[in-house]
């Protein structure tokens, strides 16, 4: 995945857990280039089979997803490194997460900077919309990807440069399923469903609501056109996920909207705890 | 079809672990997959063979190992099995049940030549 930079080197001591390194965005490239961590002490395998040369097996025990934890890792860093919030939008195609965008970056306060990644498969009609109001977007077209990863955010953080202490919105593509694998290195997960969609979406979809640390209920002003039991849609998501918030709202009246305005606020202030303009002192 | 980009992240996996343990072929890749994770093992295994083309992969077998899945229940205080995330107790029926078990995806080994 990484044949632009080449900077996928991972070190192992031959079992499990991450070694964040850092996957320098900003071409620092201080990471060490994999010397001095093999292990070759578990013999050529360190895997035992009855009946089969030992050397024919090679002990690998690394997460599917170690490639793209890597990178989320090291845009996690960087982000808290800098006081950068950084929120992952997602949702159905459909379920208003642009017009969501569009109408929270009017709201926020001009004095804290905002950029936007925008995931689509096609298109940068949707960077469009958000460069219209005033702040700098990033369009990703993933082709016939249907998720951004972690690899695809680092290299557009070299692009957009988002400010110290300012916010980035990553509005994903428009997925209930595959973005919930692929940590982007965000400080959390929003999903978005709109009062138009199936209430036991979160039953249907259970990966994506596990994942996110907020719900948002859009487009409420439909309710009473719509059957959509709003009851059984939040008690479906705690069943999954008991430690989710739900927020009500719709971002086209902006009923409910202070209530999520107010909570990128505080996770806004967590993300800036103990930095000073010029970042983190290391 | 996120098993397209999860197959690329194993072959990258292997292949930069061919350097560290230096073989140069690969015949088989044996995956632990728990029954609660996001993949398909079908849908796993036709990705597989499509992104390997061209690679030290090529033509190797992908064995899946199919990990059950488990969790906690707090009400009753015991450990039950669980088919989906969404599960409720098996014995008393409540909500949530804590996943202990069955959303790993993990590369256990690969078969060298």
């Amino acid at each position: 995945m990484c044949t632009v930079c080449g900077c996928g080197e991972d070190q192992e001591h031959g079992h499990s857990h991450e070694h964040p390194h850092e996957h320098a965005h900003d071409h620092t490239h201080d990471h060490s280039h994999g010397h001095g961590h093999h292990d070759y002490s578990l013999g050529e395998a360190g895997v035992h089979v009855a009946g089969m040369d030992q050397a024919r097996l090679v002990s690998i025990e690394k997460d599917i997803l170690s490639k793209n934890n890597q990178y989320a890792t090291a845009n996690r860093r960087w982000f808290n490194e800098r006081g950068i919030l950084t929120l992952n939008l997602v949702s159905s195609p459909g379920a208003g997460k642009t017009t969501l965008l569009t109408e929270t970056i009017k709201a926020l306060d001009s004095d804290s900077p905002v950029s936007v990644i925008e995931g689509d498969q096609q298109t940068s009609v949707d960077a469009d919309r958000i460069r219209a109001t005033g702040v700098k977007a990033i369009q990703i077209n993933t082709g016939k990807g249907c998720h951004l990863d972690g690899h695809m955010v680092g290299h557009a953080l070299d692009e957009l440069k988002p400010a110290t202490g300012s916010t980035l919105f990553i509005e994903n593509v428009g997925n209930l399923v595959c973005p919930a694998a692929f940590d982007l290195g965000e400080a959390s997960k929003v999903v978005i469903l709109s009062v138009t969609e199936g209430a036991d979406k979160p039953l249907k979809y259970p990966d994506m609501f596990h994942a996110a640390d907020l719900m948002i209920l859009n487009k409420i002003d439909l309710l009473p056109y719509v059957d959509f039991d709003l009851e059984a849609c939040c008690d479906y998501a705690r069943r999954i996920n008991p430690g989710i918030k739900i927020l009500q709202l719709s971002a086209t009246t902006g009923e409910g909207m202070s209530n999520w305005l107010n909570w990128i606020k505080l996770n806004q202030t967590l993300a800036q705890t103990g930095i000073t303009d010029q970042g983190t002192v290391s | 079809m996120h098993e397209l980009s999860l197959c690329e992240g194993i072959i990258e996996t292997v292949e930069e672990q061919a350097v560290i343990k230096q073989y140069s072929r690969v015949k088989a890749v044996r995956l632990e997959i728990g029954r609660l994770s996001c993949v398909e093992a079908e849908a796993m295994a036709f990705a597989f063979d499509a992104v390997a083309k061209g690679t030290m992969v090529e033509g190797a077998r992908l064995e899946i190992d199919e990990v059950p899945g488990k969790g906690w229940c707090a009400t009753c205080s015991s450990e039950v099995e669980i088919s989906q995330r969404f599960d409720g107790c098996p014995l008393c029926e409540h909500y949530p049940i804590e996943i202990r078990q069955g959303d790993e995806m993990r590369i256990k080994h690969v078969e060298v030549e």
